[in-house]
């Protein structure tokens, strides 16, 4: 089953088009890789889904719904969480409150039906011993991982990852892929952006190469890094 | 703990209350009570410090919940004081209301004035928006000078009558014995002791509910915030709305008890809103204690300054920036920073489970 589709999506800032015709589906618990060289328009594919960027042309549907020209904050509340390529956490609040407010707001329910589950999902991520320290002070691991838990606790239906494994090191990276996984294996959906490609592919199970802002290929991780296209253009390899 | 762990499901539990925050809430119960007798005991110029007092921590608390807590750093508060005042002045000379029904209305007026107000200015942002109202409040000043009914520019007093036949007056005339010119004093600091205790209670309240929590994560990130579900837009509104409520009850009260007005006192960017942040700042900034602190600091030094003409803004001016340069979080902050005491803690601590104790 198809949980979210994009067709024929396009999007310009004047002159410079950074999403064209993009078309995809994503089946419902699948996981799937997005790669590009920088400015390829990967992020920008993530605004575009939740809303975040209006679209110029073309249509995305979540759930079997048209959401092209939903708000973003309704979006998330049907189902669509997101990670920050820079982690973005509220600062003054403490660990467990950034996951509260998540859970309360995303869900339109009231803290003490959320606080429970907001720890577990902290146990889940390693930031149960976190809990009670105020999110300003944590480390980059620890940012990236509270912009996971953040979004997990809004019960997202797809959860769009950007570039959380960037910039650990790779035990750091390790861990954290280790996390994903768990999440990905109890069912969730997910659209993963990354650099680091031997962690991306040992979660996705398809692989969607974007450049200058068009979807080269898409499909299997081994069909797609042995395709000379992509070897060319992301890898930079001369074949 | 042991307990916990033969459980299927972990148990957790979220604390907000602490001990101290309890004891102090008995404590600050204890002083509400004495200060509600203080008319009994206390010399009339005492009331009149503390009805000064109580108003301006009326005025702080909704600043500080603008700018500490939603992020709206606004310099037209003295709009909402003005519009209120003026209304209040309005219903007791054109409608014949009592004096104390009117100042209803005054907040009325105020909550009103602020829709419009929302809509224009909450399209800027940050110094912008701060120039924003603060020209709205200009523009409300020199409008508000063109009524005739109510004096023009230079001003009118509330009627004898009115504030003669003012409500209860008679009643704490007889029981007590005051003369009229006490009571009046006795009423209008009963009324600002009781706003200045709904406004911290109020002010609370929200602080701790989810609707609180939201608001955190507004000031925190704007963007964020939204990208899990939180309305900024709508919270940011609310909270702007009821905050011009208070500010004009606050200012309708506060013209009660002066009974004479004119626009430029009435609208003053000086005594409305500067004294107001300077108040916050030193206190600290984004607490509840903070602007209690600062309240009474700045009430302690405008009675020892007054003496010294301008040398006296100087002053404030030198301490607000010292503050802002070597405790940005006021001196409240300093305290909590230095004890880890909160007599209005907002912190939701989450506590049990399974696994090992979080926090450390």
């Amino acid at each position: 089953m198809t949980i979210l589709a994009l067709d024929n999506v396009s999007k310009a800032f004047g002159a410079l088009r950074v999403s064209q015709h993009i078309t995809f589906d994503l089946a419902n618990g699948e996981a799937l890789g997005v790669i590009g060289p920088n400015g390829a328009g990967k992020s920008t594919l993530f605004n575009l889904i939740t809303g975040n960027l209006p679209v110029d042309e073309g249509r995305i549907e979540f759930l079997g719904r048209d959401v092209t020209h939903v708000p973003p904050m309704e979006r998330c509340l049907s189902g669509l969480g997101r990670t920050f390529q820079i982690p973005q956490p509220f600062e003054k609040l403490t660990v467990f409150e950034n996951l509260v407010v998540a859970g309360a707001f995303g869900n339109r329910l009231p803290e003490s039906a959320v606080s429970d589950e907001c720890a577990d999902i902290l146990v889940e991520t390693g930031l149960i011993g976190k809990a009670n320290e105020v999110a300003g002070r944590l480390s980059l691991l620890e940012r990236k991982r509270l912009e996971l838990a953040r979004a997990m606790a809004t019960r997202p239906k797809v959860l769009l990852l950007d570039e959380i494994a960037g910039g650990l090191t790779e035990g750091e990276c390790h861990a954290l892929v280790a996390t994903i996984k768990k999440i990905h294996s109890g069912g969730m959906s997910i659209i993963w952006i990354e650099h680091v490609l031997n962690a991306l592919t040992s979660v996705a199970g398809r692989l969607l190469v974007l450049d200058f802002g068009k979807v080269i290929g898409i499909g299997e991780p081994d069909a797609i890094m042995n395709s000379q296209e992509v070897r060319e253009i992301y890898l930079g390899i001369d074949v | 703990m042991t307990t916990s762990t033969q459980t299927a499901r972990t148990a957790w539990s979220v604390e907000t209350r602490t001990r101290t925050s309890t004891l102090f809430l008995g404590l600050a119960a204890l002083l509400v009570i004495v200060l509600a007798f203080a008319p009994f005991y206390a010399s009339r110029s005492l009331i009149q410090d503390l009805f000064f007092i109580l108003t301006m921590l009326v005025l702080a608390q909704g600043w500080n919940l603008l700018a500490g807590y939603a992020g709206l750093v606004s310099v037209g508060q003295q709009a909402f004081v003005g519009i209120g005042a003026y209304a209040m002045f309005g219903g007791v000379i054109l409608l014949d209301l009592d004096p104390l029904v009117s100042i209803l209305l005054g907040g009325s007026a105020a909550a009103l004035l602020a829709i419009p107000t929302a809509f224009f200015t909450f399209r800027l942002q940050g110094a912008y928006f701060a120039i924003g109202t603060w020209v709205v409040a200009e523009i409300v000043r020199l409008t508000v000078a063109q009524w005739k009914a109510l004096g023009g520019g230079t001003g009118t007093s509330l009627p004898r009558s009115a504030t003669r036949d003012m409500f209860g007056l008679d009643f704490l005339k007889d029981t007590f014995g005051f003369k009229t010119s006490v009571a009046t004093d006795v009423i209008t600091f009963w009324l600002a002791l009781i706003l200045a205790v709904v406004t911290v209670g109020v002010v609370y309240r929200l602080l701790r509910s989810r609707q609180g929590l939201g608001l955190a994560a507004v000031r925190d990130n704007q963007n964020a915030a939204r990208s899990v579900g939180v309305d900024a837009q709508r919270l940011k509104t609310i909270v702007y709305l009821s905050t011009a409520f208070i500010t004009g009850l606050a200012g309708a009260l506060i013209y009660v008890q002066k009974a004479r007005i004119s626009p430029d006192a009435a609208f003053s960017v000086l005594d409305w809103t500067a004294y107001v942040i300077f108040i916050v700042v030193i206190g600290g900034i984004g607490t509840i204690e903070g602007p209690i602190i600062g309240v009474l600091i700045f009430f302690a030094l405008q009675n020892s300054l007054s003496g010294y003409g301008s040398w006296y803004l100087l002053v404030l001016g030198l301490l607000g920036i010292v503050i802002m340069l070597f405790a940005p979080r006021g001196l409240w902050g300093l305290f909590t920073d230095r004890t880890g005491i909160e007599l209005f803690p907002i912190r939701r601590r989450l506590s049990g489970g399974s696994t090992e104790k979080p926090g450390g």
